[in-house]
């Protein structure tokens, strides 16, 4: 499964995902507060810093940057508009800062060790009646069907051409969806053959 | 033994199996019949996958209406799209899933996986996405993953359909290799020349009960009379 | 939930992953790029109902957190929810609920047109209400002004209510999941 960790042996890549986003909740909260033009900026220096310590080109950090872009500029000119200049770039600033960062987790961190932190965290709820358990088997499922769903659209829209029906979303979505559900059924089945017990007593 | 004592089905108002009483107990049984004449749901019964509207099924004297949980450890099913059977994203974890099921030891499932993936030739699919194999591969994958759960006895349900010639070969001589009991429901007739004993069904009864050849020979004659 | 339930729950939440696969359809009259994608949320609910869709969505989501490039155009991680459209994704699962809810409610009555009217109500009205609140809170902007930069994707969010109530009717005729129940 393709994923968009970027692998790397630095400390920002051993840190433990736990430790990492207990750090985003703090520093987003934080420059929640923070309207002050200097020190968000000085924020955003050191946030880039991090890129240079977790190994990352600059080319990759602007990459991250790319999406959110047109928002950020409307946003700015907007601002600029209703508020002041100052205000614009507050609001702008703020977003790059938290962006970045977010990014710089997911880059940093595996996909397995992000589940592993998920079970962790979510321990917990099995006190209301949530089965940890259950979450990583949906988890690993949902995985296991996006490349089996394309497929079947492959097959589907194969068959929708040799009968002429080039691009309608509506035919292409009913038998696959359908198709999709009864291979879920038999899934289904095939767990509970193997053992499978949605809610052991 | 797997025993069914007047084994009644029904979907609604449509009766699939009607009366149906059979000891089986051959180390090879195969289920033959027509679309509809209720050969799936029959094996479907014999692991508590669907437990009869009348009747008993009884596996080594358990019931299925009181003891699917039990009865599912012994008796492993294999269905036709072994791309319906595979749960997890990667050829081990899929393996894993059915002997975490059965809560055994961490050391016994890596033991187990390594000997059945040795066994079909996929020790180097091990680490793979499930969905990178081949059609066999997958059927092999899904067999696997019943096999390391040790069942006493194997249902296939048209495990061949959907292959290839020389994919269905290897199926099925991965099926004749098997120390366990097989029932195997098929339309691949030529399956079943070393089997013990073939039944066929038609319209939700027994058509006939005996030897491979006599038996295929009578639901040839049901077919094109 | 049955084991069952489960796997429809991993299902729409890659059924709605597969959508973003999809290239966005670029509609001359329109501002915005429709993407695909957002119907998943309008079908998860109309076709499962409102616990079953909500956790389909809430699933996907979860997948996309956790670093996994599952959101059309291959966005992922965290710094997707942290953007100001980021109540737009959160919404989604609202939309699935609020929608599955309505289904669920009327399921033996449904016509297409109070299908789409419910649609409209959860992958719209309730989508929107959410997705402005939260670009308003973090581009510190008014609700007008947060509506007035929403609407430009109203119109193509309208084409796919119609498109989800099409396919959640035929869905329905032929392989109801939605039953009357109210165990749900």
């Amino acid at each position: 499964m393709m994923s968009l960790y970027s692998p790397g042996e630095t400390a920002l890549h051993r840190l433990p995902a736990g430790t990492k986003l207990l750090g985003l909740v703090l520093a987003g909260t934080s420059l929640f507060f923070v309207a002050d033009i200097v020190v968000l900026s000085g924020a955003l220096i050191l946030v880039c810093g991090a890129y240079l310590v977790a190994n990352m080109t600059v080319k990759t950090l602007f990459a991250q940057l790319r999406p959110i872009l047109w928002i950020v500029l409307i946003l700015f000119v907007a601002q600029a508009f209703i508020n002041g200049w100052q205000a614009g770039l507050v609001v702008v600033l703020r977003l790059m800062n938290l962006i970045l960062l977010a990014a710089l987790i997911t880059l940093t961190t595996r996909v397995s060790e992000m589940t592993d932190t998920l079970e962790w965290a979510i321990q917990p709820l099995g006190w209301v009646g949530v089965d940890p358990r259950k979450i990583s088997l949906v988890i690993s499922m949902a995985i296991r069907f996006i490349p089996l769903i394309s497929q079947i659209t492959a097959e589907v829209r194969e068959a929708q051409r040799a009968r002429g029906i080039e691009k309608s979303i509506v035919a292409l979505a009913i038998p696959v969806v359908i198709r999709t559900l009864k291979m879920a059924d038999d899934i289904a089945d095939a767990m509970e053959a193997r053992g499978f017990d949605a809610d052991p007593r | 033994m797997i025993e069914l004592q007047d084994v009644t089905h029904r979907f609604g108002d449509l009766t699939v199996l009607k009366g149906v009483t059979l000891e089986l107990s051959e180390r090879r049984i195969g289920v033959i019949g027509s679309n509809g004449s209720g050969k799936s749901t029959f094996a479907r019964l014999l692991n508590g996958l669907q437990i009869p509207t009348s009747g008993h099924v009884l596996v080594d004297g358990q019931n299925t209406r009181h003891q699917a949980r039990a009865i599912r450890r012994k008796v492993g099913f294999v269905f036709q799209n072994p791309e319906n059977q595979i749960v997890f994203p990667i050829v081990e974890e899929d393996l894993a899933f059915g002997m975490k099921n059965l809560k055994l030891d961490q050391s016994v499932i890596s033991q187990r996986i390594d000997a059945v993936l040795e066994r079909y030739d996929l020790t180097a699919f091990k680490q793979h996405p499930a969905h990178l194999l081949s059609g066999g591969q997958k059927q092999l994958l899904a067999i696997s993953g019943v096999l390391v759960m040790d069942p006493k006895y194997i249902v296939f349900d048209e495990p061949t359909t959907l292959l290839d010639l020389r994919n269905k070969r290897r199926i099925s001589q991965a099926i004749a290799e098997l120390s366990q009991s097989v029932v195997m429901v098929t339309h691949d007739l030529d399956l079943l020349g070393d089997f013990d004993r073939v039944i066929v069904f038609h319209d939700g009864r027994v058509a006939a009960d005996d030897v491979p050849r006599v038996a295929i020979n009578r639901y040839k004659a049901l077919l094109c009379p | 939930m049955r084991t069952k339930d489960l796997v429809y729950v991993a299902l729409f939440a890659a059924v709605t992953a597969a959508l973003g696969l999809f290239p966005p359809i670029a509609v001359p009259v329109l501002a915005v790029p429709i993407t695909a994608q957002s119907l998943g949320p309008m079908l998860a609910g109309a076709i499962l109902g409102a616990k079953r869709g909500a956790l389909a969505i809430a699933l996907l989501l979860i997948l996309v957190a956790i670093g996994l490039p599952l959101l059309s155009g291959g966005r992922g991680g965290f710094g997707v929810f942290l953007g100001p459209s980021g109540g737009f994704l959160v919404g989604w699962v609202l939309a699935a609920f609020v929608t599955g809810w309505l289904f669920e409610r009327s399921w033996s009555t449904l016509t297409y047109w109070t299908g789409a009217i419910y649609t409209f109500l959860g992958g719209v009205v309730a989508l929107y209400t959410l997705g402005i609140g939260w670009l308003a809170v973090a581009a510190n902007l008014s609700l007008f002004q947060a509506a007035a930069g929403s609407v430009a994707f109203i119109p193509g969010d309208i084409v796919k209510v119609l498109i989800a109530t099409t396919v959640a009717l035929a869905v329905k005729r032929s392989y109801p999941i939605i039953e009357e129940r109210s165990d749900g």
